[in-house]
């Protein structure tokens, strides 16, 4: 199976329905995406697929072969994924950090969408959970980046 | 955890200490007086501080903790670990403050066992808010003994008296001949220099990082995912192994139906038997999952010699009803004045039970374990903790060989909250252990998010008894309270009978409030479940419900609860202060109900507590929408004395708060026939983005001793919420989380 994360073609061999999120962590060992729950609750293994918001903890890997894959790995590239990152640190918004890949995905995928985020689009997008309670520098730093 | 006696050497050493009786005879060592260049493996380090044969002195040794690399930045081993609370970016600041190197120029990791690093009354643990106010002495003198061996090594290289030094970020000046000399380069001289006996430690008001808003050290690695957990650790040749825990606690592996089958899963190694569990090691951990989960396991029942066995009757309900009929007052713990005599003579007396359930952690960090024996016949270890000598004690005398051959790796922590401490049952690492011993390679085991669930260390249930009495006037007399369960210290550092376990009534004891005749009372009963300490332990419920309480006694004497704490806090400035300032923080203090510019009815509540050597008075403002709690704004004013970074307080304040709101919503462990009903967050639910309220904070510096930060921030958040909930619903909240109570009726 032939997968293309953050430009780059990876060859896998893999059964068909192991979720991307091993096969990027474990195949490829690009660990920045996290697992927290493998259900899709709490959205530490966001990454995107042809742009969208997914977790990949629930996306069986052929189901996104011939897509493009952009993980957290990639994000200070990408020219939105780099306002982002800058918004992240110069609001301070990581603490454990164990979520924020996935928060860093969500809002580039949101501001990828919708450039100029309403508040309520930006509650609407980022719904991943941080158990430190980040929430609130989450939403000021994705206003932030829309603003950069 | 809120004092300090549960962790003083003398608890620590006792007979009961079971967790903390390291040995220490192979760290005992002199003087490695030396700055030693360039990096130095944790365990090589950890080697060359085994040899070292005298007793030495936590913390005064900077070669345990510092090198500074050629190129003059710093390599710094911290004694706590980083979980988010920001202690790597305020050991940069302290020690940087007086080794004169820019905080940013740090590079902070987790120390390796060793006794450098005792620096917790005598041992060692990052938690109970402690790592800061315990070592900021300390570190101080670390860093300015570090400038004074450079300061001497500068001198002999520029061949000029010390006197005629100086030092700006990084280097040594000798302004005289306008030379200056990088601390890199003189790292090596420097090392060879005795440890000075006394040094003079920087004028607080020249501080220029202490005390200010310094960028954390970890930000940029955390936005881009380059940040490394346990979780994320890889080693050559390592397997990876998923597991099954029997359902209930203590039972054990019978057959397994299918195992053949289960051997033949793609990427499947081996099946192995473990102490209450099953596993499966393959070459990726998904498979390893997989086929763990494929397995039918015949459990056994827990036999009677297990420790802690699951009852397979046990139901949280049940045990919530046997703590709340637990009759009598208990052991004292806390007694002024005459509570029993006041209590009879009061011209009122209120009474009222209050209950709080199981929590787990919740850490979004799963836990995990990576083992490696080495050819040598040591250990190595990979696993979040939150106490490496402790694990590396446990770990030796599960593994039969002695501590010194135990290398304990100590990642960053995605999230803790009280979850890494040493409670065996709910620790991967023997079982990684084990399973890296049966297969001969290194193993990383991971425990599913279900796993996690299963045996995660609960925070304990408790219930508490109240009386109050008031006097004609309305004012509080008497208080006697009585809380009915098992505190974690108790259960971890051992009990004696006839004393209470502070962390059992921590925030119903230790309250600031002028009431002549109090009595705290406990009455043990031991909690079938593996419970442990969570973020501000007793505090975490018992403020919760002293606090409400203290409302109901407000109501009864027809008192505002504000102006009837400022009245009970007249003899106490700093606390009186303290609620002045939340009350001018959220634009003066009033109760409601009262109509907001976007029409919702809302009202407030106040609650103040004294954890962790801190002191917070709390606002929290609440709606209620079709029977939904909103809460839209909480006001934190924290007086922890004295304080290192604003932006890092600000930060856990604004944590504190979505972990207490999460608890006082939302957050309870339903045990039925003996096993947890939510195994992930789809059953258990923590808070989520769109319930987090804006959090206005305020520190207030009062110049008492250093308290905590991590932890003080969360007690006041469910009393406060729970207070101006209960004007608008019209009617007294007595038990968490408030998701149980049916508000459909009132009207939002």
């Amino acid at each position: 199976m032939e997968l293309t994360i953050n430009g780059t073609k990876h060859q896998v061999d893999i059964e068909p329905d192991t979720p991307l999120l091993w096969v990027l962590r474990d195949e490829l060992g690009m660990t920045g995406t996290k697992y927290g729950c493998g259900l899709a609750q709490c959205g530490a293994c966001t990454v995107l697929v042809d742009g969208q918001s997914t977790r990949s903890c629930v996306t069986p890997v052929e189901s996104v072969a011939g897509t493009e894959i952009m993980t957290i790995e990639a994000v200070a590239d990408d020219p939105i994924g780099q306002k982002v990152v800058e918004a992240w640190v110069s609001n301070q918004v990581a603490q454990c950090g164990y979520c924020q890949s996935g928060q860093v995905m969500a809002a580039t995928a949101l501001l990828k969408q919708t450039p100029k985020p309403s508040d309520d689009d930006i509650a609407g997008a980022m719904v991943n959970l941080c158990r430190c309670g980040t929430y609130n520098a989450i939403a000021a730093a994705v206003r932030d980046a829309a603003q950069a | 955890m809120n004092d300090m006696r549960p962790i003083a050497p003398e608890v620590l050493a006792s007979e009961n200490g079971k967790p903390f009786k390291v040995s220490r005879r192979g760290f005992l060592g002199a003087s490695l007086g030396a700055l030693v260049l360039g990096v130095t493996l944790p365990a090589s380090l950890t080697r060359a501080l085994a040899a070292a044969p005298a007793a030495i002195t936590p913390g005064s040794r900077v070669a345990a903790f510092l090198e500074i690399r050629p190129d003059s930045t710093v390599l710094f081993r911290s004694a706590f670990i980083e979980g988010g609370q920001g202690i790597f970016t305020a050991m940069a600041q302290i020690v940087g403050e007086e080794l004169d190197v820019d905080p940013a120029n740090f590079v902070v990791e987790g120390a390796p066992p060793g006794p450098d690093y005792l620096l917790t009354g005598g041992g060692r643990f990052t938690g109970g808010s402690m790592s800061v106010r315990m070592s900021y002495d300390t570190m101080r003198k670390l860093g300015a003994s570090a400038r004074h061996m450079l300061l001497q090594a500068a001198a002999a290289k520029l061949g000029v008296p010390v006197s005629e030094l100086s030092t700006e970020p990084g280097k040594v000046i000798h302004a005289a001949s306008s030379r200056t000399v990088p601390y890199g380069e003189i790292a090596d001289d420097a090392a060879a220099l005795p440890l000075p006996a006394e040094v003079p430690l920087r004028d607080r008001a020249n501080f220029r990082w202490i005390g200010k808003p310094f960028a954390r050290l970890d930000a940029r690695d955390k936005s881009t995912g380059k940040a490394k957990y346990s979780i994320d650790q890889k080693i050559d040749g390592m397997l990876y192994a998923a597991v099954q825990h029997s359902p209930r606690l203590g039972g054990e592996p019978g057959a397994m139906q299918n195992e053949g089958e289960v051997r033949g899963m793609p990427g499947v190694h081996s099946v192995h038997r473990l102490p209450g569990a099953v596993a499966v090691v393959a070459n990726s951990w998904w498979r390893a999952r997989r086929a763990v989960e494929a397995l039918q396991v015949n459990w056994t029942e827990a036999a009677s010699t297990a420790s802690h066995p699951m009852p397979a009757d046990f139901s949280s309900a049940a045990h919530m009803a046997k703590l709340k009929a637990a009759s009598g007052d208990g052991v004292a713990f806390e007694t002024e004045g005459d509570a029993v005599g006041a209590l009879a003579g009061a011209a009122r007396v209120v009474e009222a039970v209050y209950d709080a359930p199981y929590l787990v952690h919740g850490q979004l960090e799963p836990p995990s374990a990576l083992a490696r024996w080495n050819e040598d016949g040591s250990l190595e270890l990979w696993l979040p903790n939150q106490a490496p000598e402790m694990f590396q004690a446990d770990a030796a005398k599960f593994a039969g060989i002695a501590p010194e051959k135990v290398i304990i790796h100590s990642p960053m922590l995605g999230g803790f909250f009280g979850r890494h401490f040493l409670y065996q049952t709910a620790n991967p690492y023997p079982q990684a252990i084990q399973l890296a011993k049966a297969v001969g390679r290194p193993i990383k085991l991971l425990w599913s998010r279900e796993e996690e669930f299963l045996r995660d260390a609960l925070r304990p249930m408790a219930a508490v008894r109240f009386r109050g009495g008031l006097d004609a006037k309305g004012m509080p007399v008497a208080l006697s309270a009585v809380a009915v369960g098992e505190g974690p210290t108790g259960r971890w550092f051992g009990r004696q009978p006839d004393k209470v376990d502070s962390s059992a009534v921590e925030g119903i004891a230790g309250k600031v409030y002028a009431i002549p005749n109090r009595r705290v009372g406990q009455i043990h009963v031991d909690d079938p479940a593996i419970i442990g300490f969570w973020r501000s332990v007793g505090h975490s419920m018992n403020d919760f419900f002293y606090e409400t309480f203290l409302d109901e006694l407000a109501d009864a004497g027809q008192q505002d609860p504000y102006e009837l704490r400022h009245r009970l806090l007249a003899g106490s400035p700093r606390h009186r202060t303290l609620l002045e300032a939340v009350a001018d923080l959220a634009g003066g203090w009033k109760r409601g109900p009262f109509v907001a510019e976007d029409g919702t009815r809302r009202a407030r509540g106040v609650a103040m507590a004294s954890p962790f050597g801190s002191e917070v008075a709390t606002i929290a403002e609440v709606s209620l929408r079709d029977g939904d709690i909103a809460v839209h704004d909480v006001w934190v004013a924290i007086d922890p004395g004295s304080i290192v970074n604003p932006a890092i307080i600000e930060a856990q304040m604004n944590s504190a708060v979505a972990l207490g709101l999460s608890s006082a919503l939302l957050e309870e462990v339903v045990y039925v026939d003996g096993m947890p009903q939510a195994r992930n967050y789809d059953g258990y639910q923590i808070l989520t983005p769109d319930r987090m309220p804006r959090v206005h904070v305020r520190i207030v510096e009062s110049g008492a001793p250093m308290g905590g930060i991590g932890e003080p921030g969360l007690p006041g958040v469910p009393p406060a919420v729970a207070n101006a909930l209960s004007v608008l619903a019209g009617k007294r909240i007595r038990s968490l989380p408030l998701s149980k109570l049916d508000l459909k009726e009132v009207d939002g």
